[in-house]
This record gives C-alpha cells, structure tokens and sequence, in this order.
C-alpha cells in the first residue's frame, strides 16, 4: 500500500524480540526425537466440499490451501506454530534470525540456514530467495502491487512483470550465503507478508506462471505427490527434510495426508462420526450441530478467529449515501439474530466494529444498541425508525447481495426482512460464491448493500482498517476494490497514516491509537458489523494432538492420529 | 367447411359425432367429452383436490393475518409463541451437549407455526400457502405461454409448409436439442441475475414474469411438434382439400377446420404440462434461480428445509408433499382429459 510507504522502522524491535525469543527453541535438535515418537505415523484423512484452485502459494489465497502451503513451504521467516496468541508471533525459517533493520528500517539482510533441500534435492541457495520475489511479481501475485510494492524496485516490476529482476531491492550475496532487502520506506508488516504463503521460498527454475495442479518443490515436512481438484491431493513426508527449527516448522506425526474433495459438509460429518475421515474444512450446517454437540462433543474444537462478518452499505450511491439510513440500519440489526443464524451464541459473538475481540487495537465500542457502551444488547428500533423518518429514503429499493455458500443466503435473507421493516423495498439476490465477492467490490454493479466476511492476513489493525476503509483501497470501476462500502473520510485517512508511522516506533501507542481510528471507523457506519466467528474443527476420534493456531487454524503437522 | 359449433365438419372430418337418439340432437364432441370427463371418477377427484389447493392458497393471508398471526415474509429470529400456557422462542437455542445450534420451533399443531417454522423463524404453513400461490400461477401462465406459442409455431409451421415449415421445424429441432434443465438455468441464471430490458419493456429480476417466460419457452417444441405433425395431417385430410377446391381462404380453413381439430391436443396437454412447469419452477427455485426472496414458492421452501433437514424434515417435506399431490392431481386429471377429449381414445372407447 501507498500509506505504508512512510514509515520508519523500529517497531521490529518487538517483532525482532519475538522472533529471537522463538529461534532459541528453534534451533533444538527435535528431529530425531520425533522420528522416533510413539505417535509418530498414520494417514490424517481431511475431506472438503471443493477444492480451492492453483497449488501455487504464491497465487492461491485462500484459506483452505494456505493451511497446507504452511507445511509444505517456507518463507524467510513464519509464524510459530504453536497454540493461543504465541501462533501470532514471527518467528526465523529458512534465515537463521530474524534480522534488525538498518538504514532506519529500509534495510533486511537475511542470512539463509545451511543445508536446507527442496524435495528434489536441490539446496536453497540465496538466488533462489531473489527469484521468488521476482517471481511474485511475474505471476502477478494478487498482492504483489499492496504488499510487496515497499521493495525498491517494484515499480518496474508492476509496470512489466514479465523483465521484473527487483534490482537493488533483493541482493543475493552467496558467498556471504544472504539476501538483503531493500525497502524505499519502513513498513512495520514487512515481515508479516513475508511470513504468508505468498513469501515462500521456490527453486529459481520454478516456471514463471501459475502452476496449476502441478506441485511447486516443497522445502517443508510435507509435499504434495498428487492433486486433482475435482477428487483428492495427496500429501506425503519431504524425504529431504529436517528440522531446523519446530517452532517454525515442526517434522509433523502423520506420514500421509489424503485430502478428498466433492464430499458435501453433511456428508463429511457422517464420514467423520464414523471414523471414515478426520477432519472437515468446511462448516457443519446448522441442522447437525445439536447431534454433533450432543453425541461427540469431545471431538469438537471451538476457537475463536480474528474475523467479521458484516455488510458493506456503498456510500456512494442511494440509499445508503444518506449516513442516517446507514445508521438506522446499524440500529435495527439484530446481532443476537444474526449470531442465531450462524449457529448461537457458543459460535459467534455479536459485534458492532471494525476489529474483531481480542484483535491488536481492540478496543470494545458498541453505539448501535439500546444502552450504548462497550457490548451490544438489543436493537433499538425507536431510534432507527427516527433516522429513517429522517433520511427520507423511506420507500427506497434496496437489493441485498448474498453468496450461496454456508449461512450468507440466510443472514441476506434476514437482512433484507430488517430493511423492510426499517421502510424500504428489499429484495436479496443469491449469486455463486464464485465471483460475489469481486462483483460486490466493483463499483459498477451498483451494489447498495451486500453480506460478506473478512478473514485476518496477519495479526495488525491495519489488515481491517487501512486495508478496508481507507481511501487507497477504493478502486472505482474495478474488481479489485476491497474497501466495498466506498467509504473514504480523508480525517480518518489522515489518522491511519499518522499511526503507520507511529506503529514502526510504538507498537503499543499504535494500538491504541488504532482503537480510536476504530470506534471513528464504527461512527462513519460505512458497514454494518454483524458477529465475529469462531471456528469449529469436528475431527474424528483418531485425532489427537488439535493444535489450533490464529494462522494457520488446525495445524496439520501437530496432529497425529489412532 | 364446419357445420358445428366447434368447428369440426361434421360430413367430412375424421371425428365423427356421437350418433344422435331418437328425439334429441346429435352430442357435439365437448359435451360428449364433458360428459365423459364427468364420469371418470379419478379425473373429478383431482379436480377436487386442485379445487382445494388453489382455494386454500387463495385464503393464505387470511391465514396468515387470522389464524397464524405472523408475516411469512418477515424474518421472526427474536420472537416467541404462545401455546396453552406456555410461551415458546421461535429459535429454540440447543442445550444439549456443548449447547451448539439454534433449532426453529416444530410442528405446533395449533393455528400457530402449524407446520414449525423455517431457519428465519417464519410461520411454514404460512409460507406453503403464499408459495403454492406462486407455484400455481407460474405453473398457469407458463402452460398457457407454452401452448400458446406452441399452437402458433404448430399450426404455421404445419399449414404454410414448405420453407416456413423448414425454418421452423429446425428451429423446434435446435430447441429440443438442449437438455431441458440446462436450458432452463442458464436462461434463467442470465435473467434473473440483471432483469430482461427489451426496448421499452423492462422485466424486473424478481417478477414472477420472468420464470413464467422461461418455463413457458422452454418447453414450446415439446408441444409444438405433436401440433405440427396433426396439422400436417390435416392439412392432407379430405375435408381440407375439398375447403381448398372450393375457395375457402387460408386463414377461414385454418380458423374453421385446422384450429377446432387442434384444440383437443391443445387440451389435452395442458394439465400434463402444467404438471411439468410446476416441477420445473419448484426446481428453479430450489436452486435460487426462480421465484426472488422474500417471495416463496414450493421450490423456495424446500430449499429453505434443506439445512434443517434433520432437525426439522417438516420445512422440506410438507412443500415437498403439496407438489407431489398437486402433480400427481394434474396429471389424473390430463389423462382424464386425454381420454374425454383425444379423438383416438373416443374411437377406442366406442371400438370397445
């Protein structure tokens, strides 16, 4: 992003500390111990309704593969993979330690762990480094131009993707066996991007288009042997891997992950009940959680996820330019209805902003509800009937955008019944979730007010607030425009870059600034904040070990089975 | 040349009137076929059935403001029922186990939530009643659409011959060539998605119009054909040539003595393809490319039990239940008719 091109560094200290403090336990000689565990293993069988496209990490973005690209690839660095709010923390991979900025934050110089294969044999070697970064650009990664763009030398490589060579912004020195980084200004989330999926280290012979259904070159404990996206994928041990750090990537129990796809979610319950799979992706329908809470309550696992589901109301065009229908609407909502909906109140929480709880720069605010304060209670229908009175959009047509995927039809279909209420004409459209997601964001399809969700990238205010609500993520015309409400305040703009700055310094001072741009955030009603989520992993009774991480949900390579 | 009301000539066409007693004049053949359709006890019975059917989704907001007390269209996620002496929550939250899950209330049995409620907490008997309304009309109009369009393409395509009957007998062919199902969705996944704006003419993407077009067109050479093939053979009939030796105007013919001889068809296939266009407008909204939320349809509500199928199976099978009776009536009721009406089966009958 164009905002974070300002700031300045220190605030890696914090992330320099607890990426130091996970590379001690890092670097213990865990493999062999492993090897020879007891639970050591089996074949962990994961069934999902669909697959979720390409096998390339650094194009697929979706949540499904990304739990896998965790365990077959490696960045320069990782989140660890551990439990609770340590699973936040980044941690060194492939480099040896996360290392300090110089140049006030513009530069990182990595140094690469020796030794290290990819499953065809081949060393990691600093040019493989600099190619995948080449790489990312050349395959017109999705966020190659937002999260990557702080690589001096980026502008060429987004202008002409096919000549990009990042020169001067990624340096490989193998006689020093580095890489250094050069940045044309601090950015406090560099080394979260670089610990996604899209940071994986490839071979430099890796083609320069999307690979398909052809598994890229795993340096992880796991690869992929076999994928066909309308059956299975077949995941099986790195004969090449050894552990050189468990927080960062620990050798995993299981010998084999078979993954099938087709199988719907209720079928995948019954699957599992029986012990014939171990573990669903996709969320069990409503209709079955009573038997599965009741009957099998020991193999559920509820956490919860930074994570909202809301929707967007285009302040652009009418009704919802009238910031008093907006409000109205963020009055008449039902959270408890809407937590109804998605399961009850064990599986959601009602909320009114931006962050989701316990995000970094929560701070609770709810304006929208009878006795505002810090929790919503019960709509406050009196008022919202008011601000409609006064908006004048009474009578309005207004078509509500759902997908038709898990719950969105039905939270569409509530939705529209409380803006009939409210006064205006809804209907609700049901389109495949496919493609809801970039028809709501372009500005062309007219959308007054759609359902969707938003999943943390990684652990910052700003993958919510800078990334859905400033000016630089309005795109009119495109598909591409996440900020979908349209919504651009130049004083909240001003404050989001200020803290930029300021998060690089003062993480803890960002923070709390980042709550304040929250609650303006909520105050502008560009959206209406439905719940937060948590996730329920129903695994079978073979699974033991759940570990469940804010990243990478169950990790697949603690998990051992029966 | 006709000498009947009808239209059929009596002295020289292939359907003979029942013979005339002594003392009373000749049956013409739709009193005959009344007749007999009235004696065909199975035929009458559906009759009834649909009779009921329609009336009953004629009272659905009497029902609805009466007797249920609930808008069937308005989500009641938050709300709670009184039953007896006691006060019941629309969404029932599970308790059991690790307490997962909000359950809608099920059958009452009472005038409330007789048949449970939907995942919206709405009133299901409610529902069922303004969706058959929905089904029924979009069944109706779509049968009237496609045999309408079907006489027209038929009778044109079999009387004028020659190119025309190419033209539009290859076009019938492309038509039929589609999976009927297939051709379905995708006019109506076009459709629904963005309305149909034909000049002037601006169908909205919710409007019942838009199914009634679709389901209609659709199955237009599944009747046109059979039309096509009669008017053919019409058209070769005696009784035509001699109209035709004796100056009779193509469209006096074609009004006369075509028309009236294709009409039994036209009859005859209007309850089996109602039959279908309801099954095909239930399967359309079941996969949310037919009737438009917050309407309803049958095929709606059985989408809308397929979550909580086994929780509440009610929410699925009672809509389930008034197309599989509905249909089944219909098509009692077109044998009925085919039997009363189709020219072969009277010869058969009297053969008997």
């Amino acid at each position: 992003m164009t905002l974070r091109q300002r700031l300045t560094t220190s605030a890696f200290a914090l992330l320099t500390a607890t990426g130091l403090g996970a590379l001690g336990a890092s670097t213990a000689q865990v493999g062999a111990a492993q090897a020879a565990d007891a639970h050591t293993g089996g074949t962990l069988k994961l069934v999902s309704a669909a697959a979720a496209g390409t096998l390339d990490p650094q194009i697929n973005y979706t949540a499904q593969f990304w739990q896998i690209f965790y365990v077959t690839n490696d960045g320069l660095v990782e989140f660890r993979k551990s439990a609770g709010s340590s699973s936040n923390d980044v941690v060194a991979d492939l480099a040896t330690e996360i290392p300090k900025p110089q140049d006030g934050g513009k530069t990182y110089v990595f140094t690469l762990r020796k030794g290290i294969k990819f499953s065809t044999g081949k060393e990691v070697t600093p040019e493989d480094v600099v190619a995948s970064f080449q790489r990312l650009f050349k395959i017109s990664n999705p966020n190659a131009g937002s999260w990557y763009n702080v690589i001096a030398g980026s502008d060429a490589c987004i202008k002409t993707p096919a000549t990009c060579t990042l020169a001067g912004g990624v340096v490989a020195d193998d006689a020093a066996n580095t890489v250094t980084f050069h940045l044309t200004a601090p950015d406090s989330e560099f080394f979260y991007k670089l610990a996604t999926p899209f940071g994986s280290i490839l071979p430099a012979d890796t083609p320069s288009k999307d690979v398909g259904t052809v598994p890229t070159a795993a340096t992880g404990p796991y690869m992929v042997t076999s994928y066909d996206p309308q059956k299975s994928m077949v995941i099986k041990r790195n004969p090449y891997f050894k552990v050189w750090s468990k927080d960062a990537q620990p050798a995993g129990y299981v010998d084999e992950m078979d993954y099938t796809f087709g199988t719907r979610a209720e079928d995948a319950i019954t699957a599992i009940e029986n012990g014939q799979q171990d573990w669903m992706f996709d969320t069990p329908p409503a209709d079955r959680l009573g038997e599965m809470s009741s009957k099998y309550a020991s193999q559920i696992h509820i956490n919860p996820l930074f994570a909202i589901f809301y929707a967007p109301m285009n302040v652009n065009i009418a009704p919802f330019n009238n910031k008093d229908a907006r409000l109205a609407v963020n009055y008449a909502l039902n959270r408890r209805s809407a937590v109804g909906i998605y399961g009850g109140p064990r599986l959601a929480v009602p909320n009114c902003q931006v962050l989701p709880p316990g995000f970094p720069g929560y701070q609770a605010y709810c304006p929208y509800t009878k006795n505002p304060g810090t929790k919503w209670s019960a709509p406050d229908m009196v008022k919202a009937k008011e601000l409609m009175k006064k908006s004048g959009q009474i009578g309005q047509k207004v078509t509500v955008i759902a997908d038709d995927q898990n719950v969105d039809p039905a939270l569409g279909t509530y939705l529209v019944s409380v803006l009939n209420e409210l006064g205006f004409k809804a209907t609700s459209k049901v389109i495949s979730a496919n493609i809801q997601f970039t028809y709501i964001q372009n500005t062309k399809n007219n959308v007054q007010i759609s359902i969707t969700q938003w999943y943390q990238d990684y652990p910052a205010a700003s993958d919510f607030l800078n990334v859905l609500l400033s000016c630089g993520a309005f795109h009119p015309g495109s598909d591409a425009s996440v900020n979908i409400a349209g919504y651009c305040s130049k004083p909240l703009d001003a404050m989001i870059n200020k803290n930029l700055i300021t998060a690089v310094t003062d993480l803890p001072a960002a923070n709390k600034e980042w709550a304040k741009i929250d609650h303006a955030a909520t105050d502008g009603a560009p959206w209406v904040t439905m719940f937060t989520p948590k996730q329920l992993d129903f695994v079978s009774k073979n699974v033991k070990n759940f570990t469940f991480s804010d990243q990478f949900k169950m990790i697949l390579s603690l998990a051992y089975v029966q | 040349m006709s000498d009947t009301a009808s239209g059929v000539p009596a002295s020289l066409g292939p359907i003979e009137s029942a013979p005339a007693t002594a003392g009373r004049p000749a049956e013409g053949p739709w009193r005959a076929g009344l007749r007999k359709l009235r004696q065909d006890r199975t035929a009458m019975a559906s009759v009834i059935v649909l009779v009921l059917i329609v009336l009953a989704c004629c009272a659905a907001p009497l029902y609805a403001s009466r007797l249920s007390q609930t808008d069937p269209f308005q989500s009641n996620l938050d709300g709670q029922i009184t039953i007896g002496a006691n006060t019941l929550d629309v969404m029932q939250a599970d308790t059991a186990g690790l307490g997962l899950g909000v359950t809608p209330i099920g059958p009452t049995w009472h005038a409330q939530y007789l048949l449970g409620a939907d995942n919206q907490g709405r009133d299901v008997a409610a529902r069922m009643l303004y969706g058959g309304r929905n089904s029924l009309i979009i069944s109706a109009a779509s049968t009237v659409v496609c045999l309408v369009l079907a006489a027209v393409v038929g009778i044109v395509a079999g009387f004028a011959g020659g190119l025309t009957d190419t033209i539009l007998a290859r076009l019938l062919d492309v038509l039929w060539a589609f999976p009927i199902y297939l051709l379905a969705i995708s006019l109506s996944i076009v459709l629904i998605s963005k309305g149909l704006q034909i000049g002037p003419i601006n169908i909205a993407s919710d409007s019942l119009i838009l199914p009634i077009l679709i389901i209609g067109i659709v199955y237009v050479p599944y009747v046109a054909r059979p039309i096509r093939g009669q008017v053919l053979s019409l058209t070769r009939s005696d009784f035509v040539l001699a109209a035709r030796c004796l100056g009779v105007p193509a469209g006096r013919i074609l009004l006369r003595d075509i028309l009236p001889n294709v009409t039994t068809t036209i009859i005859v296939f209007a309850p089996l393809m109602m039959a279908l266009n309801m099954l095909t407008e239930s399967a359309l909204s079941f996969l949310s490319i037919g009737v438009q939320p917050p309407g309803a349809s049958w095929g709606t509500i059985i989408q809308d039990g397929e979550d909580l199928l086994y929780t509440r199976p009610m929410v699925a099978i009672a809509p389930g239940l008034a197309i599989v009776i509905t249909v089944l009536a219909l098509n009692f009721l077109g044998d009925g008719v085919r039997d009363a009406f189709d020219p072969r089966a009277k010869l058969r009958v009297r053969k008997d």
